[in-house]
């Protein structure tokens, strides 16, 4: 065993990498479920972001141009979700599925050209001197755009959601659609746009790992990371910081457990590999005494005439 | 139908010899079914049986039809994947995983007449063929590249799931490098996945960070390919197949299952009504394991030692696992001179002599 191997300045940076497309589809998430719908596409709306931001990316040379293509890709394949069930009223869980099937098989007919092809690299943001102090320097100075747009994200979303007309709103309409409704807002509309950011949310984040954290495209590469974004909204309670702190605890066992490993650490491999989903678990359980805010109507469609 | 095809298709299983219940199919078009682990674009290990498979296409036409399905995980789900081809009239199925093993041995007993070839596993049966590569023939030849590259000593390994075959290739790298270059030191990361390029490229930065210039692995992407060259100046090497586009740097070789020729050769013994029950496992000499072009990022002299080192195996006049050996607890295996049997290699559940870590058991 040799811990001093691990640089734990380097484990902070790297964890915050691997946090990052967790939290920005799980913030995403977070608004579609606090205007009522449960969207279970997630992961099908990730790796079409995925494909699509790389292709534009690989196209233009731009991965600026390529990240804001993943957002729209996955604003339009959410698109698919609202006409199923905002306009022909289909099941919300069942429709969110089958948006994970069909993303999963678009993205891998899409991405046959691109196996294999290496992205331009995304450009650091290295702010000089800054980046520069030892410890901080790295962790906080030292990385890409959209790490820092993640977390701009979460305070943005918090803030609306909190101390703007839109964000009550759009939490009125999640509680209860018939009085929203009866108040006069369009609940449908209002829901329709805040699926598409949900959506625009995953494709970024399913960007991030196809150009940042693998630069590749293979077919399947967000491997799962849609479905531990959904959970990590219920973890958080439908709250903006908690879903922040969750992705970075899942990110950092994550990662951890492959430093200890590589340190040669005597605990059982499984353990480790285990370890993140058992955390998950454990702050899960502790969490939910914490029975605020579910949103009422989640899940629920409405229709203007019941 | 189905039912009474099923119980004819036992019977004759039962009373005759294999030959005639295929001779009695002769007339369809022979079905081909295969069952990938990963997706056929993933650029290694499933590409490169979606590879064979087209080339059982190309070669038979119109006699043949192929069907696949990718992304089967191992479990009960393989199970019902292979069910489903039986039932479809497939005559020959590959599984093409080794946690395929037991689905395989399972839906061999209820679709007898149908031929089952299960890649890298060991229990066969009468209508279940077992092969695999000696893959770790060729991770002589990485091994031997990789101790002679490595300028920190530290060699990354990347290793999927703690099965001999990986071990195998783990203990056969560690032999070689520490052979060339006795200062070496492996750290081993298992990722528990076959395939999952986000956890394989983290792996792979784990590594370097603590200090690896090569990486190894037996993951089937080409993450960390892309996390080496992220890095800058670490070496890789292709993993099942050639992933030259990684080439020169940081990929300076690689292994290259080549699976093809043996597809075919079944596919034809299946039309022939010659398909008995083997168990094949074929290195380097039959070239079913190739060493991809070494790239000019290696100096010349160890290039020529890599492939007199390729050559050394495939003419069989040097076996990888050569004595004298020890295992990891000092006891002895190998005396100087004895080469390990196939038994041995095949059920490999320990680490030679100089490897640190235990094997999650």
């Amino acid at each position: 065993m040799d811990l001093s191997a691990i640089n734990p300045v380097l484990l902070i940076a790297s964890l915050m990498v691997a946090a990052t497309p967790i939290l920005l589809a799980a913030i995403g998430e977070l608004v579609v479920e606090k205007a009522g719908v449960l969207n279970l596409g997630v992961e099908g709306m990730m790796i079409v972001g995925a494909i699509a931001g790389f292709a534009i990316t690989v196209e233009s040379g731009s991965p600026f141009l390529g990240f804001i293509a993943a957002a729209i890709a996955g604003a339009l394949l959410s698109l698919l979700f609202v006409v199923l069930t905002q306009v022909a009223q289909a099941n919300q869980v069942a429709s969110g599925l089958a948006l994970t099937l069909f993303g999963l098989g678009l993205s891998a007919l899409m991405g046959q050209g691109y196996v294999g092809i290496k992205p331009p690299a995304t450009p650091k943001l290295e702010i000089p001197l800054l980046s520069d102090i030892p410890v901080l320097g790295p962790i906080l100075f030292n990385h890409d755009l959209v790490l820092y747009l993640g977390i701009a994200l979460t305070a943005a979303v918090w803030a609306a959601l909190k101390y703007t007309r839109m964000g009550l709103i759009l939490r009125a309409v999640g509680e209860n659609h018939d009085a929203a409704h009866a108040l006069g807002y369009k609940v449908i509309r209002i829901r329709i746009m805040a699926i598409m950011f949900g959506g625009a949310c995953a494709g970024l984040g399913g960007a991030y790992i196809s150009l940042i954290r693998v630069p590749q495209w293979t077919e399947g590469m967000t491997a799962g990371v849609g479905w531990i974004a959904l959970a990590l909204v219920v973890f958080a309670s439908w709250k903006p910081w908690r879903a922040l702190l969750g992705a970075y605890l899942f990110g950092g066992v994550t990662v951890i457990q492959l430093n200890l490993q590589a340190a040669g650490v005597a605990i059982p491999v499984e353990y480790l590999a285990m370890s993140p989903y058992l955390i998950t678990i454990i702050v899960l359980v502790i969490l939910s005494a914490d029975k605020s805010s579910a949103p009422a109507a989640l899940g629920r469609n409405f229709h203007a005439s019941r | 139908m189905k039912l009474t095809k099923l119980f004819t298709g036992a019977a004759v299983a039962l009373g005759l010899a294999t030959g005639l219940s295929t001779a009695a199919m002769a007339m369809d078009k022979t079905k081909v079914g295969f069952v990938y682990v990963g997706p056929v674009g993933d650029g290694g290990w499933t590409y490169e049986h979606n590879k064979g498979r087209l080339a059982v296409e190309a070669e038979f036409g119109d006699k043949v039809e192929t069907v696949f399905v990718e992304s089967v995980p191992e479990g009960p789900d393989a199970e019902r994947v292979m069910t489903q081809m039986a039932l479809q009239g497939a005559d020959l199925i590959f599984t093409t995983s080794f946690g395929y093993m037991d689905p395989t041995i399972n839906v061999a007993k209820k679709f007898p007449k149908v031929k089952f070839e299960h890649a890298t596993g060991y229990k066969q049966a009468e209508n279940v063929s077992v092969y695999s590569a000696r893959f770790y023939e060729g991770r002589a030849v990485q091994g031997t590249i990789a101790g002679h590259m490595t300028k920190s000593n530290i060699i990354g390994y990347i290793g999927s799931y703690p099965i001999p075959e990986v071990i195998r290739g783990i203990n056969s790298a560690y032999i070689h490098a520490q052979k060339v270059n006795p200062d070496v030191e492996f750290k081993i990361i298992w990722a528990y996945t076959w395939f999952d390029p986000a956890k394989e490229a983290d792996a792979a930065k784990v590594l370097i960070e603590q200090g690896a210039d090569v990486i190894l692995q037996h993951t089937d992407s080409t993450a960390p390919q892309a996390a080496a060259q992220a890095a800058g100046n670490v070496i890789t090497f292709g993993q099942a197949s050639d992933m030259s586009e990684y080439g020169p740097m940081p990929r300076v070789s690689s292994i290259i299952d080549d699976w093809a020729p043996y597809y075919i050769a079944r596919t034809q013994a299946v039309m022939d009504g010659t398909w008995t029950s083997v168990n094949t496992w074929d290195g380097i000499g039959a070239g079913m394991v190739g060493i991809g072009e070494i790239s000019d990022a290696v100096p010349a002299d160890v290039k020529a030692t890599a492939l007199a080192l390729k050559d050394a195996l495939a003419d069989g006049s040097y076996h990888a696992f050569t004595g004298p050996l020890k295992k990891q607890d000092g006891s002895d295996w190998l005396a100087e001179g004895e080469t390990a049997d196939d038994g041995t290699l095949a059920g490999m559940n320990f680490y030679v002599e100089g490897l640190e870590g235990d094997i999650p058991q």
